[in-house]
């Protein structure tokens, strides 16, 4: 028995990623739950407008940061600043008594803020967008669809792609007469095709068992899906070039997959992490995919309120998918030598 | 003719040297067997004229990839496709279509004893039949150059038999063969024998030369001698000498005897 365990240990000491995620993935979940698993949210950017917003913006509760007072905006300014998501909440002095309206889409954010109105009693008429039962549904539906786009770009095509590399047929390809270019958009084309099968039927599904609504203009959301397909995708390719086994891919897969379900506001608000970890938050794909799924369902928000979260995963699909796109290309592609013949044959 | 091959040829592998100096040439209609310890450089040497591999230095010579037949030593088929998808995919790769790829499709079937397995999964297949669709696979675009990493590797004897007759009919109808194995009854039947050892040539050139070139001779006994110049071979031991062997007899038996004593006789 002792020379099993000994062996048992041995291999476990040179299997690097095993005892990444042995020591170092529990540091990280402690550090992370400890950190971002906070549903209670400690301060709501608020904007007060009307001819009271000076004497309401004095006398509102702590919970409201206040980043704006302007007495002369009217009630369509405080619902184009709601539907662009430049604030969660819009004190609104035009009305008496005042109307706060609430962004029903961050919905741990409009559970705080209304249960603090619902406190000051009837100072406050309370009209929360977007999701006015605040529905946990409506908000985990369209972050759902970019969950899943995340688990098939990510763990489903890595697996896809290293089982080739496992049975040698990479080898084969190598020296076939296919352009890199051809294997790559090869392999990953079905994947995208499914995805965006899987992103469709999902989508109607959420429609059509929970009454989420679909506010916004479809070509945007399917523009927007596409975009943060590239990046999971890219991921995927990515961990294949890092694998040589599909254990190894999964185990790679779940260290991406793990801290984008935890720290993509999909879960817990990023408004409710301290900055740094909020930050992290930031760097993940799925943050902006949330961002704008949510937007476009439940908002109705078009390219102009959308444009940051675009243009971050366009950024990241270039960087993601180009290096792995080169990665992938190394494994593939044979010496000069024989490139040079085959242009000239 | 065209020969193909390498020209000291080095390859360097995770910062040690796989090849060191190496040359083999192999001409159309020729069977080059390559043979060698774990570790001695074969794979890596076929993968470098393949093209897989780049060299640290020296000459490579292969036609383009499409004139290339590769066969990997991982058999180098899709297991979650058919037989007849396999030969499918390769052949689109290839531009391979129409009465073309039908006429060759049917001949190397034929010849792997596939015919009556075209619809079933190439993970369904015996040992011996995949890695005669992986020679199939290879074959199908009449390469002029064969590169086939130990295809008979873990094959029962009835399929070794018959992939060795499809690679002598490959090279009869014109290709050059180069094949690395472990079985050294193959090796015999190839025209030209290079052994590697250590990444770097020990024995180079026909059979009947590398017999030849082994220094010293190698005798029969009962009875192990100095262990480090003695091997089991069966029943019996062999013992390599450096002397010169008695007028008349010759210096080994077979080219598993050769092997071994080129390698001892190199560290002697």
């Amino acid at each position: 028995m002792k020379a099993m365990i000994l062996k048992e240990f041995r291999e476990l000491r040179r299997d690097r990623r095993t005892m990444a995620m042995l020591i170092i993935l529990p540091i990280v979940l402690l550090t992370i739950f400890g950190y971002a698993a906070n549903f209670t949210v400690d301060s709501i950017p608020t904007r007060v407008i009307g001819p009271g917003a000076e004497q309401v913006a004095a006398n509102a509760p702590d919970l409201f940061d206040i980043g704006e007072v302007d007495a002369d905006a009217t009630t369509d300014d405080a619902l184009t600043w709601m539907q662009d998501n430049d604030t969660e909440v819009v004190i609104d002095t035009t009305t008496q008594p005042p109307t706060a309206y609430v962004d029903g889409a961050s919905l741990f954010t409009a559970q705080s803020a209304s249960a603090a109105f619902g406190r000051m009693g009837d100072q406050v008429q309370v009209d929360i967008l977007y999701n006015p039962d605040l529905d946990t549904s409506w908000v985990m539906v369209p972050a759902l669809i970019g969950l899943i786009l995340t688990f098939i770009g990510t763990i489903i095509t890595s697996i896809g792609l290293v089982k080739e590399r496992q049975t040698g047929t990479l080898e084969q390809l190598a020296v076939m007469p296919l352009r890199p270019a051809d294997v790559i958009v090869g392999k990953i084309a079905p994947y995208f095709l499914l995805a965006s099968f899987d992103m469709l039927v999902v989508t109607l599904l959420g429609v059509w068992i929970f009454d989420v609504p679909f506010n916004g203009n479809p070509w945007l959301f399917a523009l927007g899906a596409g975009i943060f397909l590239f990046v999971v995708l890219g991921l995927g390719v990515l961990i294949s070039t890092a694998s040589q086994t599909q254990a190894q891919a999964i185990q790679l897969a779940i260290m991406m997959l793990l801290p984008q379900i935890l720290l993509s506001g999909f879960i817990f608000p990023l408004d409710a992490m301290p900055t740094a970890i909020a930050a992290i938050g930031r760097c993940l794909p799925l943050t902006y995919f949330v961002e704008i799924a949510q937007g476009i369902f439940l908002r109705g928000a078009g390219l102009e309120a959308l444009w940051l979260p675009y243009a971050v995963l366009t950024g990241m699909a270039l960087l993601v998918f180009s290096a792995a796109v080169l990665r992938f290309r190394r494994d593939l592609a044979p010496s000069a030598h024989h490139r040079a013949k085959a242009k000239a044959a | 003719m065209t020969a193909w091959g390498v020209s000291d040829l080095t390859v360097e592998r995770g910062g040690h040297m796989s090849l060191a100096g190496v040359s083999m040439a192999v001409e159309p209609g020729e069977i080059v067997a390559v043979v060698g310890g774990d570790g001695a450089g074969k794979t890596t040497l076929l993968r470098t004229l393949a093209g897989a591999i780049r060299p640290a230095a020296g000459e490579v010579s292969a036609p383009a990839l499409e004139r290339i037949g590769f066969m990997p030593t991982a058999a180098g088929v899709w297991r979650d496709l058919s037989v007849d998808e396999n030969i499918a995919f390769v052949a689109a790769a290839h531009g391979l279509s129409g009465n073309v790829l039908e006429e060759r499709r049917a001949a190397l079937l034929k010849g792997a004893g596939l015919e009556s397995a075209t619809s079933r999964l190439a993970r369904n297949l015996s040992g011996g039949m995949r890695q005669k669709l992986a020679f199939s696979l290879a074959m199908l675009h009449r390469p002029d150059l064969l590169i086939l990493d130990e295809p008979s590797t873990g094959v029962d004897p009835v399929s070794r038999v018959d992939l060795w007759r499809m690679v002598s009919l490959a090279a009869s109808q014109g290709a050059a063969v180069v094949m690395a194995t472990t079985y050294l009854d193959e090796a015999e039947r190839a025209h030209r024998v290079l052994v590697l050892n250590g990444g770097s040539v020990l024995l180079d050139g026909t059979p009947a030369d590398v017999l030849d070139g082994v220094p010293g001779h190698v005798v029969a006994a009962d009875a192990p001698g100095d262990p480090e110049r003695t091997w089991r071979r069966g029943r019996r031991y062999r013992v390599w000498s450096p002397e010169e062997p008695p007028a008349g007899t010759a210096r080994v038996a077979d080219i598993e005897d050769a092997v071994v004593a080129a390698a001892i006789a190199k560290g002697a």
